[in-house]
């Protein structure tokens, strides 16, 4: 029990008031400590809802949801968040980007001032794993997209989160910066022990790095299933290239076919 | 502008024949505002005397040249009252606009409020209000001040609170997953944002502010601009008239430029990023 990072138990929830959109019903999952875990599903099916609960941005109105053994009635700040929109601020050199969260987080905040250098270090230390080395005194605007994301993932980790919750970060970027960015996100899922959850539309995104994937169906939002991804860690692209990938990412895409026929057939 | 200041022309290859540099393009992009500034009194000049259009009409740019020299000190006398009741109006709209965008993108209660009294109060034309101000104040600088302030103040305004309602949403919820309060968003985030649009609406709020004080001044004033040229329209004076028209779009111009100066200074950042574009 003590080992889940995060649990749903049976959460409803619901938008603009009574009778207002049934985002997510019935919701219940949990999250080991150090897993990786992605949440796939049709288009509209609560998946950014669940980021939003777990991150203690929206309270629901039924069942509740545990983060490191503590009930969420406020934001937790032990979660780092990266969105598909980088969000950086153009006035802010990339460096200075990566800490703002420390200028935000109580704990940080105080400390901030007198121990500047040690904080620089780290960032500059992030910034060297993502392979940005030596970018930090350039402006958002002077990188790439995919630069960009990779600096947005630097400000969700430098403040050393139990929890990273990652809504498509790589949604916007060519083929080639997403799988360089796969790499770097399981590189630093292998050498820290964070928690990622992962939400995404991309399946093989998702079972190249989770070790197990939720499926939810269509709004409102439940966990129809869970599958436990087999490959061994480290894993090389070249997995995505093998038989039981391939499978594995078909069962996936059935599954939210399925779920977004019934949708459909249940409108009409 | 908008190129980065680190991008280089290409190096010219080695291997290439040196051939002879080509002789300097004059700048003709650059001149262009001299030139057409320089055509524009050529061909009023030329206007005048081809048509033989009488002084009191149109009178011709040397002969309105003429008359800055001959009334000069008036001129100037005028001019830097106008240029005085102008600022003082325009610094009022800066530090209470700003002030009023800030609380209005604040708030969405003080926002839904505030927005339509702010638009009806946009809708009086600013001429309207000079005799209820002289009714409280007197003929004097005073009502030329509160005009320029009371129709230089609405920009600054929205686009203050324009800069705060767009902040994007994700970037609001990566810090209020962090424990930010709303003080911490704006600090962080809403004000930074919102200077682009504040020195942006600056250009359009002193321009404006010229348009209040020296409306005020051709109703109810001793001195000014718009006082001398309706005393001298009143004599006759048509190249005095036209002097103190001159002297405006100088005045205009030149806080024009110091105010986009300023912009261009302290967020030249949002015109790199895009961000002035409405991105």
């Amino acid at each position: 029990m003590t080992s889940h990072l995060v649990t749903i138990d049976n959460v409803d929830m619901r938008y603009g008031g009574p009778g207002g959109t049934l985002a997510v019903s019935g919701l219940t999952l949990h999250v080991d400590k150090g897993e990786f875990t992605a949440v796939v599903g049709p288009s509209g099916c609560g998946k950014s809802t669940l980021m939003k609960l777990v991150t203690g941005l929206h309270i629901p109105q039924v069942g509740a949801i545990t983060v490191a053994g503590k009930e969420v009635t406020e934001p937790v700040s032990i979660v780092g968040m990266a969105f598909q929109n980088p969000t950086l601020l153009p006035w802010r050199t990339t460096l200075d980007n990566i800490l703002l969260p420390l200028e935000i987080v109580q704990r940080h905040r105080r400390r901030l001032r007198a121990n500047k250098a040690e904080y620089v270090e780290k960032a500059e230390h992030l910034l060297e794993t993502v392979g940005l080395k030596g970018f930090g005194d350039k402006y958002p605007w002077q990188l790439s997209g995919g630069m960009q994301q990779r600096a947005n993932l630097c400000r969700a980790l430098i403040h050393e989160p139990d929890l990273l919750m990652l809504d498509e970060p790589f949604g916007a970027l060519d083929a080639f910066t997403r799988e360089e960015l796969w790499c770097v996100i399981r590189d630093l899922h292998h050498e820290t022990d964070v928690t990622i959850q992962l939400v995404t539309h991309d399946l093989r995104e998702a079972v190249f790095l989770a070790d197990r994937i939720f499926v939810m169906s269509a709004r409102p939002g439940r966990i129809i299933d869970t599958h436990s991804v087999p490959f061994e860690r480290p894993r090389d692209l070249e997995v995505m290239y093998t038989a039981e990938f391939t499978d594995l990412v078909h069962d996936l895409r059935g599954q939210i076919a399925q779920a977004r026929t019934e949708q459909l057939e249940a409108a009409q | 502008m908008s190129a980065p200041a680190d991008s280089k022309p290409a190096e010219p290859v080695a291997e290439v024949v040196a051939t002879p540099p080509a002789p300097r393009q004059f700048p003709w992009i650059k001149a262009a505002p001299w030139l057409y500034t320089i055509a524009l009194f050529v061909i009023w000049e030329a206007s005048v005397h081809l048509f033989a259009l009488p002084q009191y009409v149109l009178p011709a740019p040397s002969v309105i040249l003429g008359a800055i020299i001959q009334y000069w000190p008036t001129i100037w006398t005028n001019s830097v009252q106008t240029l005085y009741t102008t600022l003082v109006g325009f610094a009022m709209a800066v530090a209470g606009g700003l002030a009023l965008g800030l609380l209005v993108g604040w708030s969405r209660f003080i926002y839904a409020g505030l927005y339509p009294l702010m638009i009806g109060f946009n809708a009086i034309p600013k001429v309207a209000v000079v005799p209820i101000l002289v009714i409280w104040f007197g003929i004097g600088d005073v009502p030329a001040i509160l005009t320029a302030f009371l129709i230089a103040f609405f920009p600054i305004v929205v686009n203050v609170a324009t800069g705060l309602a767009t902040i994007e949403p994700e970037m609001e919820d990566v810090l209020r997953a962090l424990g930010a309060k709303k003080m911490d968003v704006m600090l962080k985030v809403g004000i930074p944002r919102s200077m682009p649009y504040f020195f942006g609406s600056l250009k359009i709020a002193i321009t404006l502010a010229f348009v209040g004080s020296v409306i005020s001044e051709t109703i109810a004033a001793n001195s000014g601009l718009g006082h001398m040229m309706l005393a001298a329209q009143s004599q006759f004076n048509v190249p005095l008239v036209f002097a103190g028209l001159i002297m405006l779009a100088i005045e205009g111009i030149a806080m024009y430029a110091l105010m986009a100066w300023i912009e261009q200074r302290t967020t030249g950042w949002a015109h790199r990023s895009g961000m002035a574009q409405g991105n």
